[in-house]
């Protein structure tokens, strides 16, 4: 028997397609993974009361600039779904590549932050600070890249007017993404 | 989840609430009073939080078991966090022992964060 649409589209397990379970399921174990780390630094920061004074270094200009970037992206990702469920190809890709547009904003100015708190000194070595600091950012900024390449992947799918349903759940994974972005913007840059 | 119900002006309009949010997060730390901070910058982050969760990820019309499997997660993480936190709240006790002594600091600061 042939297979014409994967098995995850064609399926549904708790009254939805397998696909956007297992998604939800991703979310939910990155949940642990993130929330495990940034639990962490706050039980640190409250029983570290000199780590305000390293946590002034943060540009808190980036840091909100960076902020503005994820929502607008994540505004974007959702006309995108609006536009797949439509079925407009041309309009899901533009949205699509808009997101991805908000996504490399974001890594270019986090990677401009980074080149000149490398340059002052504050590297990741220098403090258990930074080492949070950098660990905590960097494993969100992996996150960022993951999701960009999925979705340009899934843009020219969309633009063969195939698979419109991953729309969808690359967008949840996205505001994941922006979620993650939501809690560590007070955590590093704003509480000094 | 079924967002062809609303109009894209509906989500911009969700878009500039949470900008709202962001500004206010920015500006309230700037008084420099404690409990304001912890209101703007961290409570605040919780409302964007669900705003981004309930409207962008149509948590609020999706299976109920999602909400509950995510919650379970949450939980699980405050199970891990309880059992650690014990242990990180601590620098001295009948289990504790300093590996790294050094005289210039206190031994009820454990100041544990320079490089190793």
């Amino acid at each position: 028997m042939g297979l014409t649409q994967p098995i995850a589209t064609t399926r549904s397990a708790a009254g939805m397609d397998t696909g956007k379970l297992a998604l939800w399921w991703i979310i939910g174990s990155e949940i642990v993974i993130f929330g495990g780390l940034l639990m962490c630094y706050i039980m640190h920061r409250i029983f570290h009361g000199h780590w305000a004074a390293e946590a002034a270094h943060t540009n808190v200009v980036c840091g909100a600039l960076n902020t503005f970037v994820l929502l607008t992206s994540s505004l974007f990702i959702v006309l995108a779904h609006q536009a797949a469920e439509q079925k407009n190809r041309i309009k899901t890709f533009t949205y699509i590549w808009l997101t991805i547009g908000g996504g490399l904003t974001f890594l270019a100015i986090k990677s401009y932050e980074w080149t000149i708190e490398i340059m002052h000194g504050y590297t990741m070595g220098k403090s258990l600070f930074w080492s949070f600091y950098y660990t905590a950012a960097g494993l969100h900024g992996l996150h960022v890249i993951g999701g960009l390449a999925v979705m340009a992947w899934i843009s020219f799918d969309v633009l063969k007017g195939k698979y419109f349903n991953r729309v969808e759940l690359i967008g949840l994974y996205w505001h994941f993404v922006d979620i993650v972005w939501i809690f560590l913007f007070p955590l590093l840059y704003i509480a000094k | 989840m079924s967002s062809e119900s609303h109009s894209p002006i509906y989500y911009v309009k969700i878009w500039a609430l949470l900008l709202v949010l962001l500004i206010i997060s920015i500006i309230g730390p700037e008084f420099g009073i404690r409990w304001v901070t912890m209101v703007t910058a961290f409570g605040i982050a919780f409302v964007k939080a669900y705003i981004v969760g309930a409207y962008f990820m149509h948590l609020k019309s999706e299976k109920r078991i999602i909400t509950y499997m995510l919650l379970g997660m949450v939980a699980l993480l405050l199970v891990f966090v309880a059992g650690t936190m014990v242990d990180i709240m601590s620098s001295k006790g009948s289990g504790w022992e300093r590996l790294r002594l050094d005289k210039t600091i206190p031994a009820d600061d454990h100041h544990d964060d320079e490089p190793h």
